[in-house]
């Protein structure tokens, strides 16, 4: 039989072909390494292209900070982190949770700590948590008090930080009614009557807070829906507008840091 | 219209050199719409906030209905020593809407107040007048003695010692057939006289009923 001259294969479509080697890439297949990122340098810039975001990245995280910045300006990240580790925690606690209460409240939380795979944990985390975040706020509140970060054109951050130590307050005071135990119930009872002796509102605050005159049968879901919903997302669009301010304003050098004199800007010596 | 005052400001948008006026125009299309768009939205958020505020404030003013709980039979009561009793003033919520109460047999020796002489027995709530914590009457020390601050209260039910700021609350008391009824709630100052109920904390002499106003719905006894 003899053999057939061997046709050329017809081209193939452009889509098949393999692509061109990239320029300065070495040469030859690029690796799963390489594919990976270059594969996260297509998406990453997919999205900017379309938000800009890294610009707005960039501003907020590359910022000039003055000299002998040191760890004490670390605390407002921390308590931001202590913020986010609560939020976090109890989305996970509200799971299992029921404002209930003829029982069920109380039930629910010994359930989650006793039988809940990681739940004493995670409960834990939530409850030492806040603890850890009222601690935080005030260290924070005293550095930028100590070194007078408080003063012109930051005054309208002070102010914030106020608001959202008052809303952490509000916080850890609705949450401490949550387990529904005997010193969750009496605590509450006397919170809200400390509330109540506040001249002529105090009597209308104590029964907005109970939904009533007595303890009542909506309180604890009132409580709770305080605690979960409203301070909640007050507090997260307040911590974003601190932040946006403190990345606009730039932070303070510490008070003991002295500028470096500029022989050029000196009066001359008369 | 004098010339003065046209010549300042005239109501006309023409008049005033808008570009784009029409004739006999006082508000421009422009200004219009924005009004618009911003009664539009006023509205529509006053539709969902309104109803969310009313909701979230209706409790104070939602009226409790006055309830009478027998408390047992006349003879369990005595005229000189109190004998715990347990009410219910929050029904539907298990053990948080129970309170207790401390009864005793009217005694026209040291019940001399001209207030209670109309009252069979006298029921005085548990509720310490301080902030709330639930008081104990202790038989030897012949005192009311709340644990959380150290408030102390007399067989009246009077402040001797501590923080509180009036005497302990007390409530209203009627003999149904052979048994006691237990009735609203009610505050006394420190002459025992009585005022509509009011929380713990609020003192009730002199300026204090003023300070610290009773429920709206709970004006009147």
């Amino acid at each position: 039989m003899p053999r057939l001259p061997k046709l050329p294969a017809p081209p193939l479509p452009a889509a098949l072909q393999a692509p061109p080697p990239r320029p300065g890439e070495g040469n030859g297949k690029a690796g799963p390494l390489e594919q990976g990122k270059q594969a996260g340098i297509t998406v990453v810039d997919w999205v900017d292209e379309r938000t800009s975001l890294s610009g707005a990245g960039r501003w907020l995280l590359f910022r000039k900070v003055p000299k002998g910045t040191n760890w004490f300006y670390t605390l407002g990240s921390a308590t931001m982190f202590a913020f986010l580790s609560q939020a976090v925690t109890g989305v996970f606690l509200a799971m299992y949770y029921r404002p209930d209460p003829a029982g069920g409240a109380y039930e629910s939380i010994r359930h989650v700590t006793n039988e809940v795979f990681l739940g004493q944990f995670v409960r834990g985390m939530h409850k030492w948590g806040s603890s850890v975040m009222v601690i935080l706020i005030f260290l924070h509140m005293g550095r930028t008090f100590f070194f007078g970060a408080y003063k012109y054109p930051r005054e309208l951050n002070w102010v914030i930080g106020v608001v959202l130590l008052i809303l952490t307050m509000v916080m850890s005071f609705t949450g401490y009614l949550l387990p529904f135990d005997q010193r969750a119930y009496w605590a509450t009872i006397v919170g809200v009557n400390i509330n109540g002796t506040g001249p002529l509102v105090g009597p209308y605050l104590s029964d907005f807070l109970r939904g009533g005159g007595e303890f009542g049968a909506t309180t604890l879901s009132r409580f709770y829906a305080i605690h979960m919903l409203l301070i909640p997302g007050l507090l997260a669009a307040l911590i974003g507008f601190h932040l946006y301010l403190v990345a606009k304003l730039g932070t303070t050098a510490p008070p003991w840091s002295k500028a470096k004199e500029r022989p050029e800007l000196l009066e001359a010596e008369v | 219209m004098s010339d003065k005052h046209a010549k300042h400001k005239s109501k006309y948008t023409a008049d005033r050199m808008i570009p784009g006026a029409f004739e006999g125009e006082t508000v421009t299309r422009r200004r219009f719409m924005t009004g618009t768009a911003h009664t539009a939205g006023g509205i529509a958020a006053a539709a969902f906030a309104l109803p969310a505020l009313g909701f979230a404030l209706g409790p104070i003013f939602k009226k409790t209905p006055h309830t009478w709980q027998t408390v047992g039979p006349a003879s369990s009561f005595s005229e000189d020593n109190y004998v715990p009793v347990v009410v219910t003033l929050t029904p539907g919520i298990g053990e948080a809407g129970t309170s207790t109460a401390y009864v005793r047999k009217f005694n026209p020796k040291i019940d001399t107040d001209p207030y209670d002489a109309s009252t069979p027995y006298i029921a005085i709530s548990s509720r310490c007048a301080h902030l709330g914590c639930p008081v104990r009457w202790v038989d030897a020390a012949e005192r009311f003695i709340c644990p959380c601050h150290g408030g102390v209260y007399d067989l009246l039910g009077k402040r001797v010692g501590g923080p509180p700021v009036r005497p302990l609350d007390r409530f209203y008391t009627r003999v149904e057939g052979e048994s006691v009824q237990i009735g609203p709630r009610f505050s006394v100052n420190s002459e025992l006289r009585r005022f509509s109920p009011r929380d713990p904390g609020e003192p009730l002499d002199g300026i204090g009923q003023y300070l610290y106003p009773s429920r709206p719905t709970e004006r009147k006894l």
